[in-house]
């Protein structure tokens, strides 16, 4: 690993200022950031440690929402009893996406900004637009059995690795920041990652040395959710396709339909055009399958991972059964 | 740039201090500054949990964090968990369940499970199993590691009983 400066930083302001120094990175939980580091794919002069700042509180918010300190452990944040009671789809999407180690560091600020698995990302000697920008995409014609079927470009279909993201996308969460300059602003997340374009090396709105204090989440849904993750083997693993669904029934018909995708996309996968299809409408399955065409109209496979259209349709039908007929359940007894 | 930096943390109870470069890994710290070479490296990327150690009481992967991150931390290792000749109960009971066969994983179960254990005394069968996938053995088939947590579990609920010194 190249060498760097450490700095453990003393507060958020002074975190940002010193991280808004070209080729300098925050580092938290690091599960991430030190493999990268090892195989020189990141290979930051500077590490601004905030770790230890004191942003890992989780409180209700005024309107009933949830505001989630960026330091927040991933384990804590699944096990803390207000998101298991009122925001289930995501506690469990953090259980299905690391193992315990890892969600004992890993933060929730920063499995937002995890970087892609693509295995031309992580091989210093193949084309990669994300880690060299310019250079072609390997995936393109090469084994890209992980890979994006949405959401891509013609310099890049790598996807974006984190269950947590795609949970957060399906509740409406808003991404709360400092600049370097003191400025704070919310990004939804809708509008914190950027789709890759021409270059897919820049991957979130935010500036340099702006930095990720809170997630903050609207009251609870209400409904049925789920989170339903597809992958090689049970134990811990990325996903071939995953699907967090929120759905409220009344009388009959669905409400708040919210359905995000990890696993296909470039980014948090979220096509509100597919929730209007469902909502007002009673579930069944003939619905649930247009509702799938419609998501997957411009999904686009690149050979090895073809099989992901298919897998999608049949995951979304899946979660969208058991999100009904679970509340089906709970109303008849 | 990159000068050593010195940290003091706690290991096994005992205050230490280390200098150290930013970019060394916990694990490499333990193992190389601090000779405690109980933690085994496998794959050094965070997959195979063979390093697990527990920092301020929690089990994480010691080659995925720095180790001047654990300035003023206090760091748990294998070499803390045996008391003088007495095995910890999760020691006897791999020793005594075939829990191992070559050994080099044994250090990350061992830790894991000690981490798991303080936290939930009353793990389920499907709980211990679900804990438990998160480090790779590659000899035992991971039933009699399995086999041998449950065993300690019910050891460590007992109480501190005398144990039985290995001979």
């Amino acid at each position: 690993m190249r060498p760097f400066e450490y700095t453990r930083a003393a507060s958020p302001g002074e975190a940002g200022q010193m991280a808004a120094a070209p080729d300098a990175r925050f580092i938290a939980g690091g599960t991430n950031l030190l493999d990268l580091m090892k195989l020189q794919i990141e290979t930051p002069d500077a590490l601004i440690d905030i770790s230890r700042l004191d942003l890992a509180a989780i409180e209700r918010t005024d309107d009933r929402g949830l505001r989630i300190g960026a330091l927040v452990t991933n384990a804590d944040l699944a096990a803390d009893p207000d998101v298991r009671r009122h925001w289930p789809l995501l506690s469990r999407a953090l259980l299905a996406g690391a193992s315990g180690q890892l969600r004992n560091k890993a933060t929730t600020g920063g499995n937002l900004l995890q970087r892609t698995r693509c295995g031309y990302f992580y091989e210093p000697s193949a084309r990669c637009n994300k880690r060299m920008p310019g250079s072609g995409c390997d995936a393109m014609e090469g084994i890209n059995r992980m890979n994006a079927i949405l959401g891509g470009s013609s310099a890049c279909i790598a996807v974006h690795p984190s269950d947590m993201a795609v949970a957060m996308r399906a509740l409406d969460a808003e991404v709360e920041t400092l600049s370097a300059d003191g400025a704070t602003r919310r990004i939804p997340l809708g509008d914190f990652y950027r789709l890759p374009g021409e270059d897919p090396s820049v991957e979130t709105v935010l500036a340099p040395g702006e930095l990720i204090v809170a997630v903050v989440l609207p009251p609870p849904h209400g409904g049925w959710q789920t989170y339903r993750k597809v992958r090689d083997r049970a134990s811990y693993a990325f996903a071939l396709v995953s699907v967090a669904a929120a759905v409220r029934l009344e009388d009959g018909l669905m409400r708040d339909v919210r359905l995000a995708f990890g696993g296909i996309g470039t980014m948090p996968w979220r096509d509100q055009r597919v929730e209007l299809v469902l909502e007002g409408k009673a579930p069944s399955d003939k619905l649930f399958d247009e509702a799938a065409r419609l998501l997957l109209q411009e999904a686009r496979g690149h050979g090895h991972n073809d099989f992901k259209i298919p897998l999608t349709r049949r995951t979304l039908m899946a979660a969208l059964r058991e999100t009904t007929a679970s509340f089906e359940e709970e109303t008849s007894a | 740039m990159s000068d050593k930096i010195k940290i003091t943390l706690t290991v096994n109870g005992t205050a230490m201090t280390a200098e150290v470069e930013p970019r060394r890994s916990l694990a490499d710290m333990l193992r190389d500054d601090l000779r405690l070479t109980g933690t085994h490296l496998g794959c050094e990327h965070g997959v195979c949990g063979a390093c697990t150690v527990l920092v301020d009481g929690k089990p994480v992967r010691s080659c995925l964090m720095f180790g001047v991150q654990a300035n003023g931390a206090s760091v748990r290792t294998v070499e803390g968990l045996a008391d003088g000749d007495r095995l910890h109960p999760l020691q006897q009971a791999f020793w005594e369940n075939h829990g191992l066969q070559c050994g080099f994983c044994t250090p990350g179960f061992l830790m894991l499970a000690a981490g798991a254990l303080e936290e939930n005394p009353d793990m389920t069968d499907e709980e211990i199993r679900d804990v438990l996938s998160s480090n790779l053995c590659r000899c035992t088939g991971y039933q009699n590691i399995v086999k041998a947590v449950r065993l300690a579990a019910e050891v460590m609920k007992a109480g501190p009983a005398p144990q039985a010194t290995r001979s």
